[in-house]
């Protein structure tokens, strides 16, 4: 009873210089701030450290791969002695289009990204118009369908799509790649938004002036959409670059492969050293990573820009 | 008087016409434009029909036949189900891709503390947010590559720990079929963070700054702040992101076939990559889409699940 008294005082009176130490702060915080310089200061200091290990983790292969690739001698595995080349050369970035035909790979990556994204801001901008500009019966409708894409169980869809692309006679053919990736809901809704934006009275003018419905998607439009297109050729270009499964389903022949998915036919080639693989490696990823150091802010924004 | 009445009637004769061929070329004008909406659709539709409707309404009914690609296919019913409760590994692939469900609270855990962790002006943020999300716009197959690497035998992440002198002996990351999923769950964790960090922060940063800052004055704690209105603030993300990243776990695919192919003993094997394999591989596509459709159930199954115990309840 006494030690439950005594304990409970305790802690009323441990509350109360808490209290009381805790007043004078408020009355001068300048006196506060000096005091608190260096426990900030500390915490920023944490607050860097962690990131720093945090992005360490996050880099670190590339880091090592890049480092494998400039370098021409010496284990490629050893810690840490791998991490920094002795003699830096680009003979690893030399061989690799001796051991296979990167320049190949490279070109159809090119090809397929280029037409994937035209399909893509063509079909998308085209079926964008009209959901934003026009008022017809089964807008709702569509807009549901396009909506339920998004819903819908598609990651499966590779394998009735290579059924049909092979029906359709599109296996081992860009067109076969290129097709099934066109049309879809977050373009749509991206071009959607901003056709939105458009102000009403130029397509009036426009069409007053006896312009036709293509000549203004074309002529005013797609114009005035062009912040958008941009992020969505971003967006797709990276995407595509990088898009492995689908191309790997369709293409079988070598000669016809992007290079993402030509890039592991490097690493099963017998007899390619690890260093060879690190320089086609470094070379696939590098323009996607370009583009995106150059463009991040479309990639920040995440998908609520999209779906919004 | 004559003269005035056929005048008056070639005039409503005229008059008529005019209104009749003001009314069919107005009615021509109005078919034309309610067709005009779907020539503009059409290309999207096709497409959207061809390569994402039919293949879930087509691979639905494929599902229930025999079908080899040669003749149509014949309705076996539930024949190609029977065949998966058959197959060892089928039971395997699922228990895996359950398993994988495991890197989900890891995946939101981290990517909300990385969010909280770059919400804020101090010099040299972005180059942090960039260096985590590099992993996202990275193509898996170099992801699969490298981390082929990195968890070699005489790799990386063993020389690491041997210089470190956690380990003596190296261990098989991707060859020890005990450890091979881990691994591979690891790699997914790594791709996803700084996808999942993106719309955290989109989150955090859309708080209003007064909540935060009455919150200040009324001496609250960072920590007490971080419970009672930055977590409750982007409850919407984390439902979201939770939803996406169950299902996103439920369907791994691409690190299974470009790391281990299913291997070490089947031993990695997911519901997905069990469907690709039967389809692209051994062309036995009914049972390929019988398994996608059981994981997709199971999906549906675990998306519900989430809504109705993550959703913010009405008090």
């Amino acid at each position: 009873m006494a030690l439950g008294n005594g304990s409970n005082a305790r802690v009323i009176e441990g509350g109360l210089r808490a209290r009381a130490n805790a007043a004078p702060e408020h009355r001068t915080p300048s006196a506060k701030r000096r005091s608190m310089a260096p426990r900030h200061r500390l915490r920023i200091a944490l607050h860097y450290a962690v990131l720093l290990l945090i992005g360490l983790v996050c880099v670190f292969p590339f880091l090592w791969t890049l480092s494998v690739a400039l370098g021409t001698e010496g284990n490629v595995f050893a810690f840490p002695s791998s991490l920094i080349p002795h003699a830096v050369s680009l003979a690893n970035f030399i061989e690799v289009f001796r051991v296979i035909d990167l320049g190949r790979y490279f070109w159809n990556s090119i090809w397929i990204t280029f037409w994937t994204v035209v399909w893509t801001i063509l079909v998308c901008a085209l079926a964008a118009y009209p959901l934003a500009r026009y008022r017809f019966r089964g807008r709702k409708l569509v807009f549901a369908v396009i909506l339920a894409t998004l819903m819908l169980p598609t990651e499966v869809n590779f394998l009735v799509n290579f059924i049909t692309t092979t029906q359709l006679r599109l296996v081992n053919t860009h067109l076969g790649v290129i097709l099934p990736t066109v049309a879809g809901a977050i373009g749509i809704f991206m071009m959607k938004t901003a056709f939105e934006e458009i102000p009403q009275d130029l397509l009036d003018a426009a069409r007053v002036d006896g312009a036709s419905e293509l000549h203004i998607f074309f002529r005013i439009m797609l114009p005035l959409a062009l912040p958008q297109i941009g992020a969505l050729t971003i967006l797709t270009t990276v995407t595509t670059w990088n898009n492995f499964l689908w191309p790997s389903v369709v293409l079988t022949k070598s000669d016809l492969m992007p290079l993402a998915v030509g890039i592991l036919e490097l690493s099963g080639t017998f007899g390619s050293s690890t260093r060879v693989i690190a320089a086609g490696a470094v070379l696939t990823i590098a323009p996607a990573l370009i583009v995106f150091f150059f463009t991040q802010r479309f990639f920040m924004r995440g998908m609520e820009g999209a779906i919004k | 008087m004559s003269t005035r009445a056929t005048d008056v009637a070639a005039a409503a004769d005229r008059n008529g016409r005019f209104r009749s061929t003001f009314r069919n070329r107005a009615s021509r004008a109005r078919s034309r434009q309610a067709r005009l909406p779907w020539l503009f659709l059409a290309p999207a539709l096709l497409l959207l029909g061809l390569f994402t409707f039919w293949p879930v309404l087509w691979g639905g009914y494929l599902a229930f036949t025999e079908y080899n690609f040669l003749t149509p296919p014949r309705w076996v019913g539930l024949a190609n189900f029977e065949d998966l409760l058959d197959d060892p590994v089928f039971f395997i692939s699922l228990k895996n891709s359950l398993l994988y469900l495991l890197i989900v609270p890891a995946i939101q855990l981290g990517a909300i503390v990385l969010a909280v962790l770059v919400n804020n002006a101090l010099p040299g943020i972005k180059l942090f947010r960039a260096a985590f999300y590099v992993p996202v716009v990275t193509s898996v197959s170099v992801v699969g590559i490298m981390w082929g690497w990195m968890y070699n035998e005489q790799g990386l992440i063993n020389a690491v720990l041997q210089w470190l002198h956690v380990i003596n002996d190296p261990i098989g990351w991707l060859s020890d079929d005990r450890l091979a999923l881990f691994s591979l769950m690891l790699v997914t964790l790594w791709r996803g963070l700084g996808w999942y960090m993106v719309l955290y922060l989109a989150a955090l940063q859309a708080i209003p700054s007064d909540l935060e800052e009455a919150a200040v004055l009324d001496g609250a704690s960072r920590w007490q702040r971080f419970w009672q209105i930055t977590i409750p603030m982007i409850m919407p993300t984390i439902l979201l992101c939770t939803v996406l990243s169950t299902l996103a776990a439920m369907k791994v695919l691409e690190e299974v076939l470009i790391m281990t192919k299913g291997g070490p003993v089947s031993s990695t094997y997911t519901g997905l990559y069990y469907a690709y394999d039967q389809g692209i591989r051994a062309f036995n596509f009914p049972r390929a889409l019988a398994a996608s459709l059981v994981v997709s159930v199971f999906c549906l199954a675990i998306a519900w699940l989430n809504f109705r115990f993550l959703r913010p309840r009405h008090r």
